[in-house]
């Protein structure tokens, strides 16, 4: 018995070493990193919180973080609404259900720089829809939010829930399906209206759906970057920067080491002081 | 298990000893890719093949990545033979660190000095020694015109920005897109960095990337180039942000657009639609006070490595051999790094940039020559503010200059 419980331990230590060299050795040393005045390459001259001073001063930084919280906000809700729509339609055994669950399962399956650039054309006001729009006669059409820095972002969102709406509705439908049957039979019995069903009935039993899309999509917004570089490279201006872009561009191309590892930090301080809440009530909820 | 690893990294360390014996073997990282960029790369390996050395290419697509990648490995010990930087500071902190080999015997048996413009020879000299080869001159403010556009406003190709703005008036009256251009950030400070030193001239230029002279950026003289760096965006069209600057380069071949402001390798996408300079379209470096010619190109650096070294002295010698030059500057678009060659075989604009080149008192060193990276990026974010949110003032953006320049970078 003690023998197989050490033998579990060695088997295990590649693993354990590996989740302690690197991703606590990396990420600690990215901590310290920012705290120095490395630029291209990594230096030892300690400057205090001098990069994390100038990260807050910095507008393009504040843009990014606000955007990433706007994006966030509306990304999830729009995507978990929509997406509950189109499994709750799919599941009142429409006909040709594999058609339309193919369709709209499809946008998931492209990369966010082909998302990015498709709507970057259908959006852009030279080229996509506006020009269309004008081509066949409603000339007082106008949509150049794409180019509009108060409204670039919201085109962002736009982008992303065509391209998640697809995989929250096929987690929500595989919930709705595990849902008993004799549960619609008792609301009709009671004589409940369908759409109070759903708010009353269904929604709270698919709580674990839920959670699992919000945890999906909450992920893609941390790491939101792609969509930002294929749609708009952060413009017009700094309007559709984000974090990871921030990070990215410091990190490489503008040779600053020390700010972009501030940044990174700063992101990862923010995400855990999110998920450490969720993840604790997660915990007591599981004991209870 | 160990004993074999141990083994197979022996053997490792003696394939890589014979593989640096070979001694005129030379792995060359760089960025150039596209169509023209990668003819013109080809002169220089074809060269180096018929001076006796092995050319094994590196391509790397985008000069960060390029740059990234040659920096990791110079840092990791296994260095390329020679690396591609843009003129300027971007290698500084290579040097600092001690990892590149100085070349100062090549550039003086080349007599680099006497025929090299004196921005250029600075940009790869630190502390007194040559650390980089520059291959070729790039001039960043340059003007393109479409004579077709022109004609049909009934404009002409302006001589000073007064008479810029004239046509551009024009044009607009014409129902052409007056100004063709790639929205995004790097293109606002290249058009940022056109108007400094055409409206304000080569001294202010210098004043604001180089000395970073806060006064001067306080000056009504700045404040009326700011004005009329934002008039600019009034004459460019609704498809603009985003938009790649070669796409803006096929509205002025096209004739839609009438201007573009760009850099020389612009002439690649012209020669690429057959379009010849000075007949189907114009080129000429605006200026209200001389010709501000914004000094720009690429250096080849070389990682220290003791077994390279007659590979990296020939590879010098051979891309600045006054064949390889010219052949060279046709495909690139570029003109050659010296000034003492024959250039009546290259195009219209490029015989006049070595003209102009010829008069020092109006060179300007590129903005990468005369600032690190880190400050070029940050003024980046400012100008492109400036340029799309209008509700941001002169006088906001000037106090954001003066910020900015003041920072530690």
């Amino acid at each position: 018995m003690k023998s197989s419980h050490i033998n579990a331990q060695i088997a295990l230590l590649p693993a354990i070493l590996i989740a302690l060299v690197v991703y606590c050795g990396t990420t600690g040393w990215t901590i310290w990193i920012s705290f120095t005045n490395s630029r291209m390459l990594p230096s030892s001259v300690m400057v205090g919180w001098r990069n994390y001073l100038s990260l807050i001063g910095n507008e393009r930084w504040v843009v990014s973080v606000t955007n990433l919280f706007v994006f966030g906000a509306l990304f999830i809700s729009a995507a978990l609404v929509l997406g509950f729509l189109l499994a709750a339609m799919i599941d009142r055994h429409v006909r040709a259900e594999s058609l339309f669950r193919s369709v709209f399962l499809y946008p998931f399956s492209m990369s966010f720089i082909v998302t990015g650039l498709a709507w970057r054309w259908l959006l852009d006001p030279t080229l996509g829809i506006e020009k269309l729009a004008h081509a066949i006669g409603f000339s007082w059409f106008h949509f150049d939010w794409l180019v509009r820095p108060d409204r670039v972002i919201y085109t962002l969102v736009l982008a992303a829930v065509w391209h998640a709406a697809g995989l929250v509705m096929a987690i929500l439908l595989a919930g709705l399906r595990g849902i008993d049957g004799e549960i619609w039979k008792a609301a009709r019995v009671d004589g409940l209206p369908v759409w109070r069903t759903y708010i009353s009935v269904i929604l709270p039993m698919l709580t674990g759906s839920f959670a699992t899309a919000t945890l999906l999509l909450a992920t893609s917004v941390v790491r939101l970057y792609d969509l930002s570089v294929a749609m708009t490279n952060g413009g017009p201006g700094v309007a559709s920067e984000v974090p990871a872009k921030f990070v990215m561009d410091h990190l490489f191309e503008r040779a600053n080491v020390g700010l972009a590892t501030a940044a990174a930090s700063t992101m990862l301080v923010t995400i855990v002081a999110v998920a450490a809440p969720w993840l604790y009530y997660q915990q007591r909820g599981r004991r209870t | 298990m160990i004993r074999r690893t141990a083994a197979g990294l022996a053997l490792a360390c003696a394939l890589g000893g014979a593989a640096q014996a070979q001694d005129l073997k030379a792995e060359v990282i760089h960025w150039w890719t596209s169509g023209g960029e990668s003819a013109a790369v080809r002169v220089f390996a074809e060269q180096y093949t018929k001076a006796g050395g092995t050319w094994v290419d590196s391509a790397i697509a985008g000069g960060a990545n390029a740059r990234t990648a040659a920096i990791n490995r110079t840092v990791g010990g296994n260095p390329p033979t020679a690396m591609q930087f843009n003129t300027g500071k971007q290698f500084d902190d290579l040097v600092e660190a001690d990892l590149l080999a100085s070349i100062d015997q090549v550039a003086a048996e080349g007599k680099w000095k006497d025929i090299m413009p004196a921005a250029i020879t600075a940009a790869v000299t630190r502390n007194g020694h040559v650390y980089a080869v520059p291959v070729n001159i790039h001039g960043q403010g340059w003007l393109f015109a479409s004579n077709a556009a022109l004609a049909k406003a009934g404009a002409t190709m302006p001589k000073n920005w007064d008479e810029l703005f004239v046509a551009l008036d024009k044009l607009k009256a014409a129902g052409l897109v007056p100004l063709a251009f790639g929205d995004q950030k790097t293109w606002e400070r290249g058009l940022f960095n056109a108007t400094l030193a055409g409206r304000g001239g080569a001294a202010m230029f210098e004043g604001f990337w180089g000395r970073r002279d806060v006064a001067l950026v306080k000056s009504p003289e700045f404040k009326a180039v700011a004005e009329s760096f934002r008039r600019l965006r009034s004459y460019t069209d609704a498809g603009a942000p985003g938009r790649n600057w070669n796409d803006a380069t096929t509205m002025v071949i096209q004739g839609k657009a009438g201007f573009q402001f760009m850099g020389d390798w612009a002439k690649g996408e012209f020669t690429a639609a057959n379009q010849v300079a000075g007949k189907d379209y114009d080129c000429t470096v605006l200026g209200d006070k001389g010709t501000p010619y914004i000094l720009g190109g690429d250096v080849f650096a070389f990682p220290k490595n003791k077994n390279a070294v007659a590979a990296q002295t020939l590879l010098a010698k051979t891309m600045l051999d006054p064949v390889t030059q010219i052949e060279f500057a046709k495909k690139k678009g570029s003109i050659p790094v010296r000034l003492d060659l024959d250039v009546s075989s290259l195009d219209a604009c490029a015989q006049k940039a070595t003209k102009w080149l010829a008069d020092k008192s109006t060179q300007v060193p590129a903005n990468e020559l005369l600032s690190p990276p880190a400050l070029t990026g940050a003024m980046e974010d400012v100008v492109s503010q400036y340029w799309n949110d209008t509700t941001v003032t002169t006088d906001a953006f000037v106090a954001k200059v003066v910020a900015t320049l003041s920072a530690q970078y």
